[in-house]
């Protein structure tokens, strides 16, 4: 895994003497002018981490405020017995636009809207490798999330719950709900996807130099196993939707029993997100404990191995899991029994990572604290959440409690008890990092009660609720069979636990003007964050420092001065640009000084765009939708060409204390080929849920494919997947011709490519057709189509990025020595080749085999 | 054994369910069947064991979390870690998953060969319930409503041809879902005679929360004489107004959906009707299947249960549908 990287000593010391005054006022101001926020109407187009965190943060405190509102209502209506306040239509909407909006645009993404805010403050970086991606997904997230939240006043939002179950959401639910969902929310995964890219590289290409894997902080580990569940758990469920939405809108039955389909592949393929799901939302949030319990116990972790090894190992597990939601589904007692063992085994790791976390209090000098408060809260919940989920993972049990109350009880306790708690102790403990104010001691606590209090009174009762006969997901229960006084006391605490999260809500709101600014490092915390001066500059930090401690703050002698006077790299802007450095993926050995873009609408332009498809998609309105997509291409093409692989004015810069680094890197080394082939891991991990649904079909034994059905054969299929191996062959003879500069050469392998990518897909697409595959008429024909046009869509986009490269080269922006680009092409094209192989084996080979 | 197992679950239950108790029609924790009670042993036994463990990783959270001085020791860190969070769990985990798998197998595995066998079909929003002789033939449709004998093992078999439902007797045992395209099964043993009541617990669109129904455990010898009346054709009116009222029933094209055995109707869409004025409710929603319901359901099915397939029949006249409701009321 490790780069190319020199071999120089770890410990280099910072500057003995720190540059004249002067000389570093001139530095601080030339670092405030390549970062300065831009101000007015433009300000909105800032697209450093500080900025684009916040935005993203109050945007999903905001969903979270607007869902609670929802679930309100559903309390209200269940307060009594057969009660009208809603409508039964409402009702469903009602919970399905709650579950939907708290998962997807609260609890997942305000994970990657802290760590958006805070992750280069972490890794002492001035910003992540990919400022304007990051602005992008916000964008795009705002974008669907209003979309989708906003269809409930239409009386027009989805109605199949938040799990959308098909048939009922394929076949009985013909109105647009269903595809605001389907099409809001892939919109919103796929930002989210970019953003655990950029999570990714940015920890393993953008750490200070010298902190090596082993002394990264807990915060940053946890993103980085959440986010690389996310590459793997969130594409099922885009193919998925895509499945389900293929079905509404033209009929492929992959869900439709009748012609071969089985409504079961969706909730294999949603719940294979939706339990690793519940981890992605856990494990950033514990994340901030880890930050908040040494700080306040006054030393070091204690069991950081154990930790992060319980961190992968709970990531691992999660995704062994998932059939425990499907239990009732009649299922053979083995499978059962295997799931049942495998969800009793994740609750190991979990109590390791808890026992970690007491341990170091125990040893530590601990001072009480607000964020504690918050932490002990979230202990208490949790572990009931976890030990109740330990009761539902024993099948027997599982029989009478599925679906019921009892799970709703269940899973508010870990959310509630694993997740928000959580984020609210992050938010007091981090919040000085905002604006350098704090936020309020006795409103704070007082909060806490209300939260802590209404939110056991309210759902405490639901255990006994659901064992008592309630199923979730009613608006109406009897009168008379004694669920009356639970669902009344459940009402009451919910109001409590509203009016807390409100006090909390109004504290961050509240306006601070006059309030004297946070001490610096006001905890007195020994991570890089707390570097930050009272209020921030936008440059990050002064310097970027050189680590060899967990804990640089309390370790590292003078650390914090070293830092402010410049002593470390880069603390000077000569050039006037955005600067970070980039390290190897194990030693954090800087390999380059990487130009970072400054504010531009470019990202906001491409998130209207893209929305503008998939909004336009839903209501059919397909002219609208192309031109939409259309655009979106132009726009994402301007963007990249202006943007990224920028040729530097020189090819190497000092960034201080002796070390020259290149401006300018390309393959492995760079950030760009690793987001490439993340990105990429994502993409496999659909395709191989198409695989898999292939060959669930055919594990049903009804027929796949259907007697009397002739295969897309192995003539067409082979000769498609050929040409497309050759245009994976020349794009990598194109990379060789280019690096030696053989411009001609290069353009017209680029070219033959093309032609050949284009020549293949038709070849691959004339088996099915010749042969009379017709989607909508079985499963099998849809599968075997879906497979082709999964492969149609990559290789058209890898001619997009031929085109590119070959535009490129004629402009002259990309050479032997600065090929970013088609360094990244080749990489895209290796995937692309491994696809297309893929799919001829099954499709034209499978049938054979039988 | 069984008695004090009785006395701790309702020393239990008062405890943790307070003034809100257990018992119910529709409770898990109330069992009247060998399926629910077992789960229901295996559910105050977990939460007895659940409370302890929440007690003493909370007492020892805020034992070593009240503010002290520092105390390293890197013996209790092996004990806390190690000890409390892999040793214990791991044992503890392992040997709950033998006492939950060791309880599994009777709770999948099908009834002996030649038990009582209903097959009930998950509509929207209401259950088609068979009864099948020994060759799987149907002897007779109802809806709604299931009546068991005590005593005897009962084989569910469970399907759906429109959406997924899921079947559930609280107070019997587990659930069991309804999928299209394929057949589940559920065994359930019924110990204690009494009404109980079910619902769907899949969420199924509309109505979902309106698609419950009555069960009915009855001595053997009951049970044999109910479903010999259940497989008599409909009585005959006797009144000029249920006279009236079959009338109607034919005039107003009922029997497109509905079948009312001994008479033209025939539908398969609706719920059979030829004993409705004997069930226990009606519109699996709870209601009461007397004549001023009948007839509020008839003019407008929408108010009393929303999303309902059935449409409003108020243009017959109101003379017409009170009419209707007695002829439906006397199908006993």
């Amino acid at each position: 895994m490790s780069d190319p990287g020199g071999k120089a000593p770890y410990d280099v010391e910072p500057l003995a003497q720190p540059a004249p005054e002067a000389v570093r006022t001139a530095q601080a101001e030339r670092l405030l002018r390549a970062w300065k926020t831009p101000t007015g109407w433009r300000y909105w187009s800032a697209v450093n981490n500080s900025e684009v965190g916040l935005w993203y943060t109050g945007a999903t405190l905001f969903f979270m405020a607007f869902a609670g509102v929802l679930a309100l209502v559903m309390r209200l209506q269940l307060a009594v017995p057969d009660n009208d306040l809603v409508s039964a239509d409402t009702y469903n909407q009602l919970f399905t636009v709650h579950g939907s909006v708290m998962m997807f645009l609260f609890a997942i993404p305000i994970f990657e809207a802290i760590a958006v805010m805070l992750l280069p403050q972490f890794l002492g970086a001035r910003d992540l490798p990919f400022p304007r991606l990051s602005a992008f997904g916000f964008w795009a997230f705002l974008i669907g999330g209003v979309f989708l939240s906003g269809s409930i006043f239409f009386d027009a939002a989805p109605r199949g719950g938040w799990f959308m179950y098909p048939p009922l959401t394929s076949a009985y639910q013909p109105d647009l709900g269903a595809d605001i969902w389907l099409l809001g929310f892939s919109f919103i995964e796929v930002a989210a996807i970019a953003a655990a890219v950029e999570m990714i590289v940015g920890t393993f290409k953008c750490r200070p130099p010298g902190m090596r894997l082993n002394l990264v902080p807990l915060y940053v580990w946890y993103v980085v196993v959440a986010s690389i569940m996310i590459l793997f758990a969130f594409p099922p469920l885009i193919v998925g939707s895509m499945l389900l939405e293929v079905e509404r809108a033209f009929q492929w039955p992959f869900f439709d029993a009748a012609r071969g389909g089985d409504p079961l592949l969706w909730q294999h393929l949603f719940w294979l997100f939706g339990h690793p799901e519940v981890y992605i939302i856990f494990l950033p949030s514990v994340a901030l404990i880890a930050m908040i319990v040494p700080t306040f116990a006054r030393r070091p972790m204690i069991g950081y191995t154990w930790v992060v090894l319980a961190a992968i190992g709970t990531g691992f597990l999660s995704f062994g899991l998932w059939v425990h939601h499907m239990f009732t589904t009649g299922l053979p007692g083995v499978t059962i029994a295997l799931f049942s063992a495998a969800s009793e085994a994740v609750a190991i790791p979990t109590s390791v990572q808890i026992f970690c976390f007491i341990a170091t209090l125990a040893a530590g000098r601990v001072v009480r604290s607000l964020p504690m408060l918050y932490a002990f809260g979230s202990l208490a919940i949790f572990v009931l959440g976890g030990l109740t989920g330990v009761m539902v993972a024993i099948a027997p049990f599982d029989f009478q409690a599925h679906d019921t109350f009892f799970i709703v009880g269940h899973f508010h306790y870990v959310l509630i008890g694993g997740a928000l708690f959580p984020i609210f102790a992050g938010c007091y403990y981090f919040f000085p990092l905002i604006n350098g104010k704090q936020l309020s001691e006795r409103l704070g606590r007082i909060a806490f009660w209300l939260a802590f209090v209404g939110f056991n009174i309210a759902f405490l009762p639901m255990h006994i609720t659901g064992l008592r006969g309630m199923p979730r997901r009613v608006p109406v229960y009897p009168a008379d069979i004694g669920l009356d006084l639970l669902n009344l006391t459940s009402t009451i605490g919910a109001f409590i636990l509203a009016s807390g999260v409100a006090l909390i809500l109004w504290d961050m709101l509240r306006p601070k003007g006059r309030e004297p600014f946070s001490p610096r490092n006001p905890w007195g915390a020994g991570t890089l964050e707390w570097l930050q001066e009272m209020p921030g500059k936008p440059w990050g930090v002064r310097s970027i420092p050189e680590i060899d401690s967990r804990y640089p703050l309390w370790e590292q002698p003078d650390f914090v001065r070293d830092v402010d006077e410049g002593r470390f790299y880069l603390p000077d802007a000569e050039e006037e640009k955005r600067e970070t450095l980039v390290t190897t993926v194990v030693d954090a050995q800087p390999v380059q000084c990487m130009r970072l873009p400054g504010p531009s609408f470019l990202p906001l332009g491409a998130a209207l765009t893209t929305g503008g498809f998939f909004v336009f998609g839903t209501y059919h309105l397909w002219t609208p939708a192309l031109v939409s997509l259309v655009a979106a291409i132009g726009v994402i093409w301007y963007w990249l060409w202006t943007g990224t692989s920028v040729i530097p004015e020189k090819v190497i810069k000092d960034i201080g204390l002796g070390r020259t680094l290149p401006l300018y890197v390309s393959g492995p080394s760079s950030v760009g080929w690793w987001a490439v082939f993340i990105t990429m891991i994502a993409s496999q991990s659909a395709f191989w849920c198409l695989v898999f649904a292939y060959f669930f079909y055919w594990s049903l034994q009804r027929g796949f494919p259907p007697p009397g059905t002739v295969g897309p054969g192995v003539l067409w299929p082979v000769t498609g997947g050929a040409l497309l191996l050759g245009a994976w062959a020349l794009t990598l003879y194109a990379r060789r011709s280019n690096a030696l500069e053989r411009s001609l050469t290069t353009q017209a392998a680029l070219l033959a490519a093309i032609v050949a990518a284009a020549a293949g897909v038709a070849a691959l697409a004339a088996g099915p057709w010749t042969t009379g595959l017709s989607p909508s008429r079985h499963v099998y024909d849809a599968t075997v189509w879906l497979l082709v046009v999964w492969c149609g869509l990559h290789v058209f986009t890898g001619v997009l990025m031929q085109a590119y490269c070959m535009a490129r080269r004629a402009a002259g922006r990309l050479t032997g020595h600065y090929d970013g680009d088609l360094q990244n092409t080749v990489l895209f094209w290796h995937f692309v080749a491994f696809t297309v192989g893929i799919t001829v084996a099954v499709i034209s080979g499978f049938p054979a085999v039988r | 054994m069984r008695v004090q197992g009785g006395a701790a679950s309702v020393a239990a239950c008062v405890l943790i369910g307070g003034a809100a108790g257990c018992a119910g029609v529709q409770s898990a924790l109330d069992p009247g069947g060998d399926e629910a009670a077992t789960v229901a042993r295996l559910f105050w036994t977990m939460t007895a064991g659940a409370l302890v463990i929440w007690a003493g990783v909370v007492a020892l959270g805020w034992y070593y979390g009240r503010p002290h001085e520092e105390a390293p020791s890197p013996r209790r860190d092996r004990w806390l870690i190690l000890g409390s969070g892999v040793v214990f769990p791991v044992t503890v985990l392992t040997a709950l998953l033998a006492y939950g798998l060791w309880m599994l197998p009777p709770l999948v595995s099908r009834a002996p060969e030649g038990s009582l066998t209903v097959e009930v079909v998950g509509e929207q929003w209401w259950w088609r319930v068979r009864y099948l002789d020994a060759t799987g033939a149907p002897l007779v449709e109802l809806a709604n409503e299931i009546r068991l004998p005590v005593g005897e093992p009962v084989q569910f078999r469970l399907s759906s041809d429109n959406v997924i439902h899921s079947f559930w007797i609280p107070s019997l045992g587990g659930k069991m879902d309804m999928i299209p395209g394929r057949t589940t099964y559920l065994t359930l043993h019924p110990t204690r005679v009494g009404t109980f009541a079910g619902a769907c617990a899949e969420y199924c669109g509309t109505a979902h929360g309106y698609m419950r129904f009555m069960v009915d455990v009855m001595d053997p010898a009951a049970f044999d004489g109910w479903l010999a009346g259940q497989r008599q054709v409909a009585v005959e009116p006797q009144t000029p107004e249920t006279q009236r009222g079959r009338d109607v029933l034919r005039r107003a094209g009922c029997g497109a959906c509905h079948t009312v055995r001994g008479t033209s109707a025939d539908g398969l869409i609706g719920p059979d009707l030829t004993h409705v004025g004997s069930r226990m409710s009606l519109g699996a929603a709870g209601l009461s299947t007397d004549a001023a319901t009948l007839e509020r359901w008839v003019s407008a099915p929408e108010r009393l249960k929303p999303g309902v397939h059935m449409p409003a029949f108020q243009m017959m006249g109101s003379d017409d549908i009170r009419a209707l409701a007695a002829y439906l009321e006397r199908l006993e």
